[in-house]
């Protein structure tokens, strides 16, 4: 359960720095924090102690019978892990282009020059 | 008068020797997708950085003149098409939208799985593009006055 | 060793890394701490016997670190102190933060222990995958075979995602022409 906990606090670290940095630098790495610890605690739900990879082989199918991991968690954090990329792309894009017109990453002077 | 883009000679001579094995590689983990794990979206990825790396080395000129960028752009928005034609004639084929109608043949063989390699394939290329042109947008970005790359 | 030993080891060696991401002034050292945190959650992957998830993660983690460095380096931008709202702001997080982990510890009690997952549906996927579909890899019989309407959707966003960055990078790269 300890296990379970350190990835909650992992996602709260991501919370923090989403609410209080004035960088947009920052901000964009949290959310990037915030993706890798939703990842990890649905992987660790799929655990089963002393099993395998979900892949059959040809050598190990005569032998016993031997238990595998869960792989319906795995096939749906695979399309997660690319879903954050796009999204990480997209911002950095934004950001790129909010410094073009305002000459900075604060988000406070943002607000209050127009462009 | 020495003309300087990109890196040094040493990079440039072991990215031309290297870079093939490295599409190699990645058609390897797209085509085996069914067999090992990996499969489209990690060998798609692995063709994008094989590009990424012949853009580092040599500069953008001669990357823009190696590969055709608007070819690229065709063919990302062609597999997408291409990807909604498999599925649709799974409807031809009898059963529902995306069913598995090849027929699957023996087990761990290469050709085997119905539809599963070609859907690999497709998609394979689809990321490999898509990734490799936001780099290459936002390699010939200028942010500030007088700034190159 | 038992395997919760090295999670745990690598999970506190994440959370150090993450803070240490968003506290340090420096803007390369704080990208190349986010790259550790992603090659640990990568190593993570490895321990909990997914290769498949290990080599997407490890290669779309590279991708992500070159695109930040491209753009945020060499950019001079001034450093503010933070104003007094600010650290107002700071202390009532933390503060609301540190309660909710208190007051959510007993709701993961009653989650399923560790290593003993419920595993109701994949048990008909364990036994049928490779009879319904042909292919031995399971996590790709899943993905393509028995939810390939979910990877249509994954498709259709990653597609729209870096259609939106092409546009927004675009108008600016015109301008930049027609201005020279």
């Amino acid at each position: 359960m300890i296990i379970y906990l350190l990835c909650f606090i992992l996602f709260l670290v991501g919370i923090y720095g989403v609410i209080t940095k004035r960088d947009l630098v920052k901000i964009i790495l949290s959310i990037a924090i915030m993706g890798y610890s939703a990842n990890l605690f649905l992987i660790l739900f799929a655990y089963k102690k002393s099993a395998l990879y979900p892949i059959l082989d040809p050598i190990l199918e005569k032998s016993v019978e031997i238990s595998m991991v869960d792989p319906l968690p795995q096939a749906l954090v695979l399309t997660s892990i690319v879903i954050e990329l796009g999204t990480t792309a997209l911002l950095v894009s934004l950001a790129a282009r909010l410094f073009q017109k305002y000459r900075t990453f604060d988000i406070t002077k943002i607000r209050r020059l127009l462009g | 008068m020495k003309q300087q883009t990109g890196m040094t000679l040493i990079v440039k001579t072991i990215t031309r020797l290297t870079v093939w094995l490295i599409i190699l590689y990645g058609f390897y983990i797209i085509l085996h997708g069914h067999l090992t794990p990996g499969g489209g979206f990690g060998g798609g990825v692995i063709l994008a950085l094989a590009f990424l790396n012949v853009l580092l080395a040599y500069g953008r000129e001669f990357t823009g003149k190696w590969l055709k960028i608007p070819f690229l752009e065709k063919l990302e928005s062609f597999s997408i098409i291409l990807f909604l034609l498999v599925g649709i004639s799974g409807i031809l084929a009898g059963k529902l939208f995306l069913a598995n109608f090849i027929s699957k043949g023996h087990k761990y063989h290469l050709l085997s799985a119905g539809t599963i390699p070609v859907f690999n394939i497709i998609i394979g290329i689809k990321v490999a593009m898509s990734l490799f042109l936001v780099i290459w947008i936002l390699s010939g970005l200028k942010l500030e006055e007088g700034e190159e790359t | 060793m038992p395997i919760e030993t090295w999670l745990t080891f690598v999970l506190g060696f994440m959370i150090i890394g993450s803070i240490v991401a968003l506290e340090i002034k420096d803007i390369l050292s704080s990208i190349i701490s986010i790259g550790v945190v992603g090659l640990g959650v990568s190593v993570a992957f490895l321990f909990l016997q997914a290769p498949d998830l290990a080599i997407v993660q490890f290669l779309f983690e590279i991708f992500a670190i070159i695109i930040l460095v491209k753009v945020f380096i060499k950019k001079d931008y001034h450093q503010e102190e933070p104003s007094k709202i600010n650290k107002i702001l700071v202390g009532v997080t933390v503060i609301t933060l540190v309660a909710i982990f208190i007051f959510s510890i007993s709701v993961f009690e009653n989650i399923p222990p560790f290593g003993k997952p419920l595993m109701e549906t994949s048990k008909y996927y364990l036994e049928n995958g490779a009879r319904d579909t042909g292919a031995t890899n399971l996590v790709s019989a899943i993905i393509l075979d028995y939810r390939a309407y979910d990877t249509l959707g994954e498709v259709t966003v990653l597609f729209t995602a870096i259609l939106g960055a092409l546009t927004v990078l675009r108008i600016s790269t015109r301008k930049n022409k027609n201005k020279e």
